[in-house]
């Protein structure tokens, strides 16, 4: 069985860090990930930009309508994520918007990582 | 069991909201202040053993509201409220706050907040010291020592432009969409002086580095309540992309690292990946905006992985922009630096030539016409260019980096 953990906390927190206690974090989160992989029991995983950089995609219409800023409703809730390599904001949309007709209904939140692992 | 540096980084990015929300209801600077004060030492003697709030920012508005209110009732010999037995069953009280202050209500309180530190009679500096002091919560001692001043004056500053704040009368009604447009313009303009602050003087001391830090911080609250704003989305980004490059700015020696001959592997890389990020979303809108413009420059450069590879005539192409939007001679003598780069130093000179009146009293302007007189062989023009700039050099730094060229000039 594969399992997703999705990280929440509180940004406007983590973003007052100073660097050395933000490289203090990821290096004891990255002693667990070593042992992780080790064992061969660590997937992609990564860390996402402030959700000042995310954009969302509301694909329960059509068009589409792309609103600036992160998911924010609380009647729906998270299913799945995509990581997607592309060259810009625009391409990103333009998978969304895609995989969107597959699937409408909801929305998806598209926000670009600072780091990205491919896991073991 | 609660982290004290986990309390500590709460507090102090929950201060904005939390400050906003209290001036909001007292109409106060001074008492908003206090009560803010009153609840972050209830909130580190109570979360440790309570575990921190779900909402920390309502807990602290509503805690400090009472305790507030406690104060004055107690001055007015009137029967204090039963503070400690309403903090145990805060939770249920907490949520009804929570419902009460929406988003809406935060996002023009925070913007009034720091409107009111843009006072138009306040001198820029005394703007960004308030700014500091009463949004961002810094220490008078830490105000005075990003910029250079005794604490006792600084104290004093603040002290008077707190007077005058709260002698001008800042409507507390929800404010116009104009209204709103025109205290985002002066606050941002505000935002970015701070952050210009603490960016012109990094390489000198340690205190002026925690400005530019403030300043993202505040722009990135301001973005996260007005997601919509393409200028906003424009200023982070432009002061991500700078600060980004800050770890190769200086030599150990304290001598400025001009863009060209910085190590590229020195610059941040999340910033940059932030802030490349905010400019393609504030691009989408198609309302183009002078912040917008300048991170889209500062973003040509971050692409670049070394100064050959950068995209001369793209940035040519932006101050062009720039300077239709806001006509100015240092707009026009950074497209020269471009220019230089695509057309030669000689087309540059010609562009910068009517230049030498207005900006005869600045400094870059000087050190560019040097830079591109040595360029073209005109060696004892040069000098005499390098030694003006000298004479308007702001920082040791800036003076030290001319007199590296006066160095080389000699040689030849």
């Amino acid at each position: 069985m594969q399992y997703a953990i999705l990280c929440y906390n509180d940004e406007a927190v983590v973003g007052a860090w100073t660097k050395e206690e933000d490289d203090a974090c990821m290096a004891r989160l990255g002693a667990v990930q070593e042992d992780l992989i080790k064992r061969g029991k660590l997937g992609p995983h990564g860390r996402l930009l402030p959700t000042t950089t995310a954009t969302t995609l509301r694909k329960d219409r059509e068009p589409p309508l792309v609103i600036d800023g992160p998911f924010a409703e609380t009647k729906e809730q998270l299913l799945g994520f995509y990581v997607l390599d592309v060259d810009s904001l625009d391409e990103a949309l333009d998978i969304a918007k895609a995989l969107g007709r597959a699937n409408p209904g909801g929305c998806y939140e598209v926000r670009p990582m600072s780091r990205f692992y491919a896991g073991a | 069991m609660t982290d004290p540096a986990w309390i500590e980084h709460a507090l102090a990015s929950a201060r904005p909201q939390a400050m906003s929300a209290l001036l909001r209801y007292f109409r106060d600077l001074d008492i908003a202040e206090e009560a803010f004060q009153e609840a972050c030492l209830k909130a580190l003697s109570k979360w440790p053993q309570n575990g921190p709030p779900r909402d920390p920012v309502a807990w602290l508005i509503f805690v400090g509201r009472n305790s507030a209110i406690d104060g004055v009732r107690r001055r007015s010999r009137e029967q204090a409220l039963p503070d400690e037995e309403q903090l145990s069953d805060l939770d249920d009280r907490e949520t009804e706050v929570v419902e009460r202050i929406d988003a809406a209500d935060y996002r023009d309180d925070v913007l009034r907040l720091l409107f009111i530190c843009c006072h138009p009679e306040l001198p820029a500096t005394q703007q960004i010291a308030l700014a500091l002091r009463i949004v961002s919560g810094l220490t008078v001692a830490q105000i005075a020592r990003a910029f250079l001043v005794s604490e006792s004056a600084m104290e004093q500053r603040i002290t008077r432009a707190k007077r005058r704040v709260a002698a001008a009368s800042t409507s507390f009604e929800t404010p116009s969409a104009a209204d709103r447009a025109e205290r985002l313009a002066a606050v941002t303009t505000m935002l970015y002086l701070v952050f210009n602050e603490g960016y012109s003087a990094a390489g000198e001391s340690d205190g002026r580095a925690t400005l530019c830090d403030e300043a993202i911080r505040l722009t990135r609250l301001l973005l996260s309540l007005f997601r919509a704003e393409p200028e906003l989305m424009g200023l982070l980004a432009l002061m991500l992309l700078q600060h980004a490059r800050t770890p190769a700015r200086f030599a150990e020696d304290g001598t400025v690292i001009l863009l060209d001959d910085q190590d590229r592997s020195r610059w941040r890389k999340p910033n940059i990946a932030e802030g490349l990020a905010l400019v393609d979303k504030a691009i989408r809108h198609r309302a183009p905006g002078p912040y917008q413009v300048q991170a889209a420059i500062a973003a040509l450069h971050a692409r670049a992985a070394s100064p050959a590879d950068t995209d001369w005539a793209g940035i040519e192409q932006l101050y062009a922009t720039l300077e239709r939007m806001q006509p100015s001679p240092v707009i026009t003598l950074n497209r020269a630096v471009a220019v230089s780069k695509t057309a030669g130093a000689q087309a540059a000179l010609d562009l910068i030539m009517p230049l030498a009146e207005p900006l005869a009293g600045y400094f870059h302007f000087h050190g560019l016409r040097g830079n591109l007189l040595m360029q073209l062989g005109r060696s004892r023009e040069a000098r005499a260019a390098f030694d003006q700039a000298i004479a308007l050099a702001g920082t040791a730094a800036e003076a030290a980096h001319i007199r590296a060229h006066l160095d080389r000039l000699t040689d030849v």
